[in-house]
């Protein structure tokens, strides 16, 4: 199943759309500790963004852009994150991801960022490679 | 008899909901032959037990946990717990349904190969195919 | 003992966790340094773990509290001694098994190795997360990540080791829904998720049906998870079908660590009373860990296939541990845990020894092992030391681990269990003696088949490398040592940890 470039209507509206539907993904991120949402509901949004170009599109152009080595810088970078920041916290002499210690203006709020956007990152990075290994049925 | 029957059912919705869900679940994964249907037995499966705990979060008439008023970590505020609804259980069951997600794109990628190597998907044939082939 | 703070339990997880995922970006820049970077990991793992058992040794059990929130908001990481031994088992027993695997892996799964690395060492941060956490749902979490993480090794070789990975998927994802069920019932009713809290809640609430029906799906899920009879059902396929390496793993450790849960649930968060008399969950672990030690070894000489053999077996040495637990006084417990120990030992020496077999030769079949005590000395050496640990002959650690369990069952008064050890231990000798005649008395073997079999041409002393034989030769060395020091590691580890409410 491989699939092809799709009809210029649904091509146009589905380019249009799609920067939409990436930046209320990045929103659900962000605001994850005030709404329904979080890292992973929004990693989901951004991959289902993807996924909608690569319907409409055809699968060559989102492999040209998000190659297999991009997805898994992402993969890893996002855990990393997550990760670091519990270290940087241990490093700066507290517990792991005791976040109170952090160097910002607001140190709890800005740690539960950084985390989020890491998950969201891996989210969207296994989202997608899970999609691109069923393409190749 | 179908009076107190039909109050139990309703005064445990939830878990009356959550057995049957499981129950479907469990007849996929044993009675289908087809890996593919008993692989959507299990995420029924799963889903269930999530649907039940987050339903144990629930309170009449309280409303979602977000204390809204803005970040003002120095204001004093008095917040009766029974107007909010238990964040934890959903807090818990997102992880446990991020767990659910990933083991589905395992159980996924698995039935490609499975495909790829032996060309067929029912259980009877394939463990025909993988007998012969070894 | 006063517990005191300290950061080792999270840098045991944080090492092989941070490494495997920083592993893929690594094989993209410069793939020899994989390997090096994943043994690093794996030795300060080790290290620390050590560490980490003289502070629990001196000092008594260590705490830490994740995110600086004290429990019960806080999710705990708490290890006693109990854990300090098993964290030194899973450590020492990867880092072994990590430095085995290096040509192991190069000649079975050769294009795979950066992903198995870092699925290896996601396995290994899994696994000491799962014996350090002192939170019921944090365990849940790392019992998945241990699960997904074995569920990707064993398919990792292709053919008909997927299928087999694809039924253990199914079935070890049930175990896990079981147990995220009693967790959810244990929650509704208590409101607390901290094991210590639960311990302090619970024993108000014993009479009530949502615990003794959240400690049965524990119970059940738990018994998939650690393949006790009749839940074993994925086990023959994973273990028969996975790399070697990868056998070697989750013979050594995933079963093993799925029975200490058992026990920190069943005897640290529920009184053991509860287990004895309120339900009696005891009985029917002992019946069935029973059961289990017949069959498995009755069907482990049934079999042809030198892996599956092994599988089996290792069912019915889980039928021990079980029954070790299932005894419940402080005899068997002693027993179990110890003989959890040492089986892990000799089934992680027991599969190494049949990886190197494949390694040299590529035979799986028993009957074509014939000679191979010339051709391979030191690994048929090693299969004896192993077996002979299995059957139980002193002093290796297997006689110690099975006379503590005869005198549970005799201060349970319980003479079958008694004639139920003995028995599988003479099973276990006979397929295991069968093997030890294909390698050692060849001419026999021969004649005993009833026909003259073609000899082999002259036969050259052909050894796997140093670097799958040290590990080897350090399992089998472990095993004496801890029969020779199993008075120790009882005294030490087992005795400070052993719960109340066992009858003596």
């Amino acid at each position: 199943m491989n699939p092809e470039p799709q009809d210029l209507i649904v091509r146009t509206v589905c380019r249009r759309l799609a920067p939409f539907i990436q930046l209320f993904g990045l929103y659900v991120i962000m605001h994850g500790h005030s709404s329904p949402g979080g890292g992973f509901q929004g990693g989901v949004i951004l991959a289902a963004s993807f996924i909608l170009l690569t319907l409409a599109e055809g699968a060559e152009m989102v492999q040209r852009r998000f190659s297999a080595a991009t997805l898994t810088v992402f993969m890893s970078a996002g855990v990393l994150l997550y990760a670091g920041i519990g270290v940087v916290c241990l490093v700066l002499g507290a517990n792991y991801l005791d976040y109170g210690v952090l160097p910002f203006l607001e140190p709890r709020s800005v740690g539960m960022l950084v985390i989020e956007i890491g998950v969201g990152s891996t989210v969207m990075a296994a989202m997608l490679s899970i999609f691109r290994d069923l393409l190749t049925f | 008899m179908v009076g107190t029957l039909f109050d139990f059912v309703i005064g445990h919705f939830n878990t009356v909901t959550y057995i049957i869900l499981m129950m479907i679940g469990f007849y996929a994964m044993t009675g289908k032959t087809n890996l593919v249907k008993k692989l959507v037995g299990m995420n029924i499966f799963q889903w269930s037990i999530i649907l039940f705990v987050v339903s144990l979060a629930a309170k009449r008439g309280a409303t979602i946990p977000i204390v809204v008023g803005g970040p003002d970590q120095n204001a004093e505020r008095v917040l009766d717990v029974a107007d909010y609804v238990n964040p934890l259980p959903h807090v818990l069951m997102l992880t446990a349904i991020v767990v659910g997600v990933a083991v589905t794109g395992v159980a996924l990628a698995l039935l490609l190969r499975i495909h790829r190597r032996y060309g067929t998907l029912e259980e009877d044939e394939l463990l025909e195919r993988v007998r012969t082939s070894e | 003992m006063n517990a005191h703070q300290s950061a080792l339990p999270i840098l045991i997880i944080l090492a092989p966790l941070l490494t495997s995922f920083a592993l893929p970006v690594l094989g993209w820049w410069y793939r020899p340094a994989v390997f090096p970077v994943a043994l690093i990991a794996l030795t300060v793992s080790c290290g620390t773990a050590i560490v980490a058992a003289r502070e629990v040794l001196v000092n008594g059990p260590l705490h830490y509290y994740l995110g600086g929130w004290a429990p019960p908001w806080g999710v705990e990481l708490r290890i006693d001694s109990l854990g300090a031994l098993m964290l030194l088992l899973i450590t020492v027993l990867t880092l072994l098994i990590g430095i085995y695997s290096k040509k192991s892996v190069v000649k079975e799964i050769p294009s795979k190795d950066v992903p198995f690395y870092s699925v290896y060492l996601v396995m290994v941060a899994g696994l000491a997360g799962l014996v350090s956490t002192a939170d019921m749902f944090n365990l849940y979490v790392f019992l998945e990540i241990t699960s997904l993480a074995s569920y990707a090794l064993v398919s990792i070789g292709g053919g008909a080791a997927v299928v087999s990975a694809f039924r253990y998927v199914i079935l070890g994802t049930v175990g896990a829904a079981f147990y995220l069920l009693a967790v959810g019932y244990l929650y509704s009713m208590t409101g607390s998720l901290n094991m210590a809290d639960l311990s302090r809640i619970l024993p108000g609430l014993y009479d009530s049906t949502t615990v003794l029906v959240g400690f049965a799906f524990f119970v059940i899920g738990i018994s998939i998870k650690m393949a006790l009879f009749p839940m074993h059902t994925w086990l023959p396929g994973a273990y028969a079908n996975a790399p070697s390496a990868v056998s070697a793993l989750l013979a050594a450790t995933s079963t093993k660590v799925a029975a200490y849960v058992l026990v920190r649930v069943m005897f640290f968060v529920f009184e053991p009373r509860f287990s004895i008399e309120v339900i009696p969950v005891t009985t029917l672990l002992g019946w069935m860990g029973a059961v289990a030690m017949i069959l498995g070894s009755v069907m482990a000489i049934a079999q042809s296939d030198f892996k599956r053999m092994l599988a089996y077996s290792s069912v019915a040495q889980i039928g021990y541990i079980v029954l070790g637990i299932g005894l419940a006084n402080t005899a068997g417990f002693t027993g179990g845990i110890l003989h959890l120990i040492n089986h892990a030992f000799m089934k992680g020496g027991l599969f190494l020894v049949a990886g190197a077999i494949v390694y040299r030769t590529g035979l799986r079949e028993i009957r074509e092992f014939r000679g191979l005590s010339l051709k391979m000395p030191v690994t048929a050496a090693t299969f004896a030391v192993c077996a002979l640990a299995m059957v139980g002959i002193p002093p290796t650690g297997g006689f110690f681990s099975k006379f503590y369990l005869i005198l549970g069952a005799i201060d349970a008064g319980n003479w079958v269990f008694v004639g139920v050890i003995v028995l599988s231990s003479v099973l276990a000798l006979a397929y295991l003696a069968n093997v030890l005649r294909y390698m050692y008395f060849p001419g026999e073997a021969a004649a005993g088949r009833g026909g003259e079999l073609p000899v082999p041409g002259p036969i050259i002393r052909d050894e796997v490398p140093w670097s799958m034989l040290g590990p080897m030769l350090a399992v089998a060395a472990g095993i004496v040592l801890l029969g020779v020091f199993s008075g120790e590691v009882v005294g030490q580890f087992i005795e400070p940890s052993t719960p109340d409410g066992l009858a003596r």
